[in-house]
């Protein structure tokens, strides 16, 4: 039998729909405690004691160097046998996306914030304002128009990044996909093709509009900078 | 730490490196040449096609490698196309960094003035000499930063090649933790390899970046 025929199965779709679940919470709550961890990076970043900024330097370097698959096998495999620390898959998997996530993000935010001129910080001294007025009402708007566009960006990357836990026996859209093509090997024999097209347009529904957002952002604040 | 360990099984990372560096070497070399295609075709407006390098940029800047690389190893044998792993992976490595590529390299060309071009066609110089002698050398100073970074990229990103069961350096260490459970030597010996691969390249990525900035030399 053809296929695609397999597709007009609704068992199909929700198993699909249920993997693609799997994968956008992974996602989303990776994104979602990137951000607290990168603006605590970025901050020390632009500390004034050197060791705290080498320390941070140090961290970035490591995780932009490492595949993530790799710092993925490291918490997985080596957090266990180094502190007990027995991360499920799916454990791992937001563990090193928030220490990846939180690292690039800091990177964003401590590029944002030395954008800044200083004359910015003094004006609002000068007219009064206090120091969390000063960031709230002139540092922050500045900064976060700077990183914003780049931070959708990354959250596409870490969205597509979700990919890899089914390396490690996650199972989400992809391992589903598995599943479904191996159940239906004899009835459907290119049932791969099919299942692994849905899921390629399945992670592209999910990360064009970001890509797009991204682009938007960037074209509309490019000029008024 | 076993040391022993370290140095029985550290020719099987030299050959795991190998075989991604043989991998990323050529994916980065056809994505070079699919990403310069991209480019030329966007920035002369060809019509049709335009709209295609398009479509494609977005497809492959929207999926993760290691879905397009089961699409191709597992998907497309059943439309009767069928590739070596290896061959998977160099293609799925060229499918994805062609756009990453196409985009570095169009800044570029975006960059050169067209006072450049309309000064150039003035002074005589023929559509050649001017893309060799004007538009070329100021592109590359623009576009080298956003290459060198892909091509790092790329690299890191190869390590996923070991799902469609190619024997990179992924794949060795999983070997290794399960045969071994020596976790730590292997995890080890992974970070080193990949250090070895990749600063090198960040460093002549560095210098090539100085060598061509000629606006602040």
């Amino acid at each position: 039998m053809h296929g695609a025929e397999l597709l007009l199965q609704t068992s199909v779709w929700l198993r699909l729909l249920q993997g693609l679940w799997v994968t956008a919470w992974i996602a989303l709550v990776s994104v979602g405690l990137s951000v607290p961890v990168g603006l605590i990076v970025g901050w020390l970043m632009t500390s004034r004691v050197r060791v705290v900024r080498w320390i941070m330097r140090l961290y970035l370097e490591f995780i932009r160097i490492m595949p993530q698959l790799a710092l993925l096998f490291i918490a997985f495999y080596g957090f266990s046998r180094a502190w007990g620390l027995n991360l499920d898959a799916t454990a791992a998997c937001v563990v090193v996306f928030v220490l990846w996530g939180g690292a690039e993000l800091g990177d964003l935010v401590r590029g944002a914030l030395t954008s800044i001129p200083r004359s910015q910080y003094e004006s609002a001294q000068m007219l009064g304002l206090n120091p969390w007025q000063t960031f709230t009402h002139v540092i922050l708007p500045q900064a976060l128009r700077r990183m914003l566009p780049a931070s959708v960006n990354l959250a596409t990357r870490i969205v597509k990044t979700t990919s890899l836990a089914v390396l490690l026996g996650v199972v989400e859209v992809i391992k589903v996909g598995q599943q479904i093509i191996d159940a239906n090997r004899f009835q459907y024999p290119d049932g791969a093709l099919w299942i692994y097209g849905v899921i390629f347009f399945m992670y592209f529904i999910v990360c064009w509009p970001l890509s797009i957002v991204a682009r938007r952002l960037e074209q509309r604040w490019n000029h008024d900078d | 730490m076993n040391w022993s360990f370290i140095a029985q099984y550290a020719p099987f990372f030299a050959n795991a490196a190998l075989m991604t560096i043989y991998i990323s070497f050529f994916g980065v070399l056809l994505a070079l040449a699919v990403g310069l295609v991209c480019a030329a075709v966007e920035s002369a407006h060809v019509p049709v096609l335009r709209q295609i390098v398009r479509v494609y940029v977005e497809l492959s800047r929207n999926t993760p490698l290691l879905v397009q690389l089961y699409f191709i190893y597992f998907g497309l044998p059943k439309l009767g196309v069928v590739l070596s792993a290896q061959a998977c992976a160099i293609v799925g490595l060229a499918f994805l960094g062609g756009s990453y590529m196409a985009e570095a390299l169009r800044g570029g060309f975006d960059a050169v003035p067209r006072v450049q071009l309309e000064s150039a066609q003035m002074l005589g110089l023929t559509r050649i000499q001017t893309l060799s002698h004007v538009q070329i050398p100021q592109a590359l100073s623009t576009a080298i930063p956003g290459v060198v970074a892909n091509v790092i990229f790329l690299v890191k990103e190869s390590s996923v090649v070991s799902a469609i069961a190619l024997a990179d350096v992924m794949y060795v260490t999983r070997d290794l933790m399960g045969m071994t459970y020596d976790t730590y030597e292997a995890l080890t010996l992974l970070i080193i390899t990949y250090l070895v691969i990749l600063l090198p390249i960040s460093i002549i990525g560095t210098i090539l970046e100085r060598r061509f900035d000629y606006a602040r030399r």
